[in-house]
């Protein structure tokens, strides 16, 4: 069980980091602030996801579990709403 | 596994200096946020892998806090405005 | 040189070069943003040198509230026109730099040369945690052991609030701060401000009630609070109180009020200002920290939410 759960956890941080890596790239260098946002929440839903993924293995308890997970779900959340914001902002920049 | 999780703590790091970039140069200061707003959720991330390579279990408490207000600064951009005259994000902001 | 090593070397670059241009960069918008970046990654700094009450504290003022206040006062300099005439001339600029620069190299200096087994109380603090029975020795030495401090810092938070009430122009004395925010009621905010301060607020009790034996505290749970509020205000599901009314001016002095009251209870039935007996300890200090969430939270929330701009009526 133990080198279940830290197979888990290398396999899912690797991948979370990569993502992130990959949004932050997408930042960079994607031509238009709409094409920008969408890497940007890429990076915020799935690289914080599959980073919290993997420590859930690694967690003490179900309290500390939880705890992760509505961390996600409050990343989730927020993120979509400013996400929301950011866009229609944008659009009315371009608008003007 | 501890220096696993340290070498993913460096490249979300690395990662977010790559963001950093983003808000010196963004052309505007919608990327900027969106830099804000990636580096507050790869703080997250952060947080949590350093809380579990140094033993301190209550940095989830802290990317917990940081989860909840993350977004502030991104609605207190929007609301403000970018070179709007009026200071306050009324209707048009949203509903467009 | 160990993973830990270069991972530490990579954050103090970061946040130093963030720093650097923070301080550097022409637009204030761009500083602002720069500044709230670099509360966040300091955060990080605090948790892997190990003081996590100070990361919190990090985390809920620079990272949210911080943020509000600096794009706020950014949002006024901009409307008001403020003009490269009256920005600060080069001398100034050369001495603030010199000043900051010296102060920051004085710190490093001081830090650096302590000797290895830097001089500390801690190891007494930890001894002494029977007096009050929890176990957060920050909370033992905010609360019990350097109180008058503590109930003292509340004091200035009051005199703050008073120092920016006394900015309202005459017709909006006693008003209502800042401006009336609206917001469509089926758009994206005001959806995030009706859903998220009901799970802010249960964080932030959390936060007030684990600081008895872990990292937290009354004034990172009251900044969630104000947090909190201030979302609801910005999404304009709820106005500001105006300032002259009884209530607001209750709940700004229940903290050090309560904090008074014991301190005097405890000079004049016990031994000296200030001290609890050992029975009572826990409860006395349970009820000083709620009283000062909830002076906390309004305090910021007012503050934030600026000078009175519109009349009481």
């Amino acid at each position: 069980m133990s080198i279940g759960s830290d197979i888990i956890t290398i396999a899912a941080v690797s991948a979370g980091a990569f993502f992130f890596l990959a949004g932050t790239v997408g930042l960079l260098r994607f031509p238009d602030t709409l094409t920008r946002l969408h890497a940007l929440t890429k990076a915020d839903n799935l690289g914080l996801g599959l980073v919290i993924a993997g420590l859930l293995p690694q967690a003490d308890s179900l309290r500390e579990g939880l705890k992760l997970v509505s961390i996600w779900l409050l990343g989730l959340l927020a993120g979509a709403t400013v996400s929301q914001l950011i866009a229609r902002t944008a659009r009315q920049d371009e608008a003007r | 596994m501890n220096e696993f999780l340290t070498a993913a703590v460096g490249l979300i790091l690395g990662t977010l200096a790559l963001g950093l970039v983003s808000i010196l140069r963004g052309p505007g200061e919608i990327d900027r946020m969106m830099a804000t707003q990636l580096i507050g959720t790869g703080g997250i991330a952060a947080l949590l892998l350093l809380g579990t390579v140094t033993s301190v279990p209550a940095a989830v408490d802290v990317a917990l806090t940081l989860a909840l207000l993350a977004t502030f600064a991104s609605i207190a951009f929007v609301k403000k405005g970018l070179s709007k005259l009026d200071a306050d994000g009324t209707g048009p902001t949203e509903n467009q | 040189m160990s993973i830990s090593t270069v991972f530490e070397i990579v954050l103090a670059a970061v946040v130093l070069g963030l720093a650097i241009w923070t301080t550097a960069v022409r637009d204030t918008y761009s500083a602002t943003v720069g500044f709230v970046a670099y509360g966040l990654l300091v955060a990080l700094v605090w948790v892997r040198l190990d003081a996590v009450d100070v990361a919190l504290t990090e985390a809920a003022i620079g990272g949210g509230l911080g943020g509000v206040l600096l794009l706020t006062a950014a949002a006024r300099l901009r409307d008001s026109g403020f003009t490269a005439a009256e920005a600060p001339g080069t001398v100034t600029k050369a001495a603030a730099l010199t000043a900051s620069v010296l102060t920051a190299a004085s710190l490093a200096g001081a830090v650096l040369l302590l000797p290895d087994a830097a001089p500390t109380l801690a190891p007494k603090v930890i001894a002494n945690a029977w007096a009050t029975g929890m176990a957060n020795p920050v909370t033992n030495v905010l609360m019990a052991f350097r109180s008058m401090d503590t109930m003292l810092e509340k004091v200035v938070l009051l005199l703050a609030i008073i120092g920016v009430w006394s900015l309202a122009p005459n017709d909006a004395w006693g008003g209502r701060p800042g401006p009336r925010h609206q917001a469509d009621p089926d758009g994206v905010l005001v959806f995030l401000a009706r859903l998220l301060p009901p799970i802010g607020i249960v964080v932030g009790i959390y936060i007030l009630w684990t600081g008895a034996n872990h990292p937290g505290g009354a004034f990172q749970g009251g900044a969630i609070l104000a947090s909190m509020w201030l979302l609801a205000i910005m999404a304009g599901l709820t106005d500001t109180p105006p300032v002259c009314r009884r209530w607001v001016r209750y709940i700004l002095i229940a903290g050090p009020g309560v904090f008074l009251v014991v301190g005097l209870g405890g000079l004049w039935l016990g031994a000296a200002f200030l001290a609890y007996p050992p029975a009572l300890a826990k409860p006395l200090i349970v009820g000083i920290e709620v009283a000062m969430t909830l002076t906390v939270a309004a305090t910021l929330g007012l503050l934030l939410a600026g000078v009175p701009e519109r009349s009481a009526r």
